[in-house]
């Protein structure tokens, strides 16, 4: 089955991506910036994956989707100033944590249905009116954050628990990015099974193939849309919350600035395909964490040329949705 | 007289800046099968597509079992009991061929048992290819599936669009049978057609459509007889 073969493709390349790496880095550096490359990986996907099926979906084109981002990130701030601080003990700082994501998916979630009810839903249908009110709705939010938690970075520290590394022989592994790899396998195994074991993901799954053939099975595209929506952007908020906590330091640039992985892993993984998004994220921070390694001035030409190569490759993405 | 299930009235359609249909009445009885005929281009799609909601009329109404249907939008239209076969075998290619029967039963969380066994009997491959992704099956299976996705439910009325197609002829066989085990359920068909021996095989009434027009309808078996007229209106050979 062709996409089977994607997948086994795909998984190979990146296996095949990290192998190659182990005896051009040595096996310390090696595992380190693999950890590095995967938990940024998880990151990227839990944050790009709504765009992709917006897109896949209903055909936007959501420029403002990092507003979500900074939205979550600025949740979980907040949050942990309501609680004031982290409280001492593992399992409450990890609830701590845990809150600042429900804040964020929360915040996520009111901002993606503000979003679409305001400015997606009078531009159906139109990629250049899209582009500009949702870029322009992205910078008005990022005007609206600074008005109320000032133009300053914000510090948001981890909890003691989630500082520092296991030491694993003569390996430092980071607490927190480990976690991270768990929530994103977390997440992507979640939608997986969602995807692949309910009505609703078979629904969105055929949707995103061909929408008008939905319709006229009675289902209404455009509440499903609404859901997609919403949810795309309670994900990219818990993505901004656990970004900003991976980064302890963050302005309202935070969404934006990770417009361009975004863009790059959702093309690369091919639009509207939630197993590409997972996989491009894996590939594109993998390439990321190894160049900026290996030789700093080639990392930021490295994804673009990776994007290149995999287009040129598959042109519909890593992992193309049928039909589109 | 027979009740009439679904009536179009004036039903003008334009799409873009296109005026394809001009004013269509039909009006298509209860329980049989009416093939809508004509050439390429003549409206003939675009007319199931207006019906379904898929596209909205500029002028005219719709009545289907005494309502009007016009300004619903399809799945508001599927959910009053019409289902839609349509052209290109739009089956879903990622999904397998039990998804694609699971997701046309929109009322319930999968198919009932007997309108499956009532598929398989009728489309043997599909029962053998369940888990298989639509994607890889051959045109005529395909057509099998996009036909038994419209039978997973039991409906008022189905619309079928050129279900003949390109299609071997022991296909052809199962889908004459197909449309008679749906009308034997008590089920409208519209039957969209080009081919004039399979249509006048399975079919009770027709119209002809023209230049997004009603040129004639009647009986089948007056169009079965005249042979000037099926010259006339469909410029058939001989």
């Amino acid at each position: 089955m062709i996409h089977q073969k994607h997948i086994v493709e795909t998984s190979a390349l990146i296996v095949a991506l990290i192998l190659v790496m182990l005896p051009i880095l040595g096996f310390e550096s090696w595992a380190v910036l693999t950890l590095a490359g995967l938990s940024m990986a998880m990151m990227i996907f839990i944050m790009a994956s709504g765009m992709t099926l917006v897109f896949g979906l209903m055909d936007v084109l959501n420029f403002g989707h990092g507003a979500f981002i900074a939205v979550g990130a600025y949740a979980a701030a907040s949050m942990v100033t309501l609680v004031g601080g982290y409280p001492i003990g593992t399992v409450l700082a990890i609830l701590t944590v845990v809150g600042c994501a429900l804040a964020a998916l929360v915040a996520g979630g009111i901002g993606g249905s503000l979003f679409e009810r305001l400015l997606v839903r009078p531009t159906y249908g139109n990629h250049m009116r899209q582009i500009l009110i949702t870029t322009g709705g992205l910078i008005i939010v990022e005007q609206v954050l600074i008005v109320f938690f000032s133009p300053r970075e914000i510090v948001l520290l981890r909890p003691e628990e989630l500082q520092g590394s296991l030491l694993i022989g003569n390996i430092a592994l980071e607490k927190y990015r480990l976690l991270m790899v768990a929530i994103g396998l977390l997440v992507f195994s979640g939608l997986i099974l969602l995807f692949n074991r309910t009505k609703l993901g078979l629904l969105i799954r055929a949707a995103v193939e061909n929408r008008k053939m939905v319709e006229a099975l009675g289902y209404p595209v455009r509440g499903l849309f609404i859901g997609v929506f919403i949810t795309g952007s309670s994900l990219a908020g818990v993505g901004g919350a656990l970004w900003a906590l991976q980064q302890e330091l963050f302005t309202v640039t935070i969404g934006s600035e990770a417009m361009l992985l975004i863009f790059i892993v959702v093309v690369t993984g091919g639009l509207g395909s939630v197993s590409g998004c997972f996989f491009s994220a894996l590939l594109t921070a993998l390439v990321a964490n190894y160049v900026t390694f290996l030789y700093p001035p080639l990392s930021a030409f490295a994804l673009i040329g990776m994007m290149a190569a995999v287009l040129l490759w598959r042109p519909q993405g890593l992992i193309p949705v049928a039909n589109r | 007289m027979l009740d009439n299930i679904l009536s179009l009235a004036g039903v003008h359609t334009h799409i873009g800046p296109y005026h394809i249909l001009q004013g269509i009445d039909m009006e298509i009885p209860e329980g049989e099968i009416t093939v809508l005929l004509g050439r390429n281009g003549a409206g003939k799609t675009t007319t199931a597509q207006t019906i379904l909601g898929l596209l909205h009329p500029s002028a005219g109404t719709i009545f289907f079992d005494g309502k009007p249907i016009h300004q619903l939008d399809a799945p508001q239209v599927v959910r009053r009991g019409i289902g839609y076969v349509p052209e290109q075998m739009n089956v879903f290619l990622d999904l397998t061929v039990m998804e694609n029967l699971i997701l046309a039963a929109y009322d319930r969380p999968r198919p009932d048992e007997e309108h499956l066994q009532t598929i398989y009997q009728l489309f043997p491959p599909l029962e053998k290819m369940l888990q298989k992704r639509a994607g890889v099956l051959s045109g005529g299976q395909k057509q099998m599936l996009s036909i038994a996705r419209a039978m997973v439910l039991p409906r008022r009325m189905i619309i079928i669009d050129e279900p003949a197609k390109g299609l071997a002829p022991s296909i052809v066989n199962s889908l004459a049978s197909s449309l008679e085990t749906m009308r034997e359920a008590g089920t409208t068909v519209l039957l969209i057609e080009q081919n004039l021996p399979f249509a006048s095989r399975v079919g009770q009434h027709f119209y002809v459509l023209e230049d997004g027009m009603v040129v004639h309808n009647g009986l089948i078996e007056q169009l079965n007889k005249d042979l000037e007229l099926q010259n006339r209106l469909l410029g058939l050979e001989g």
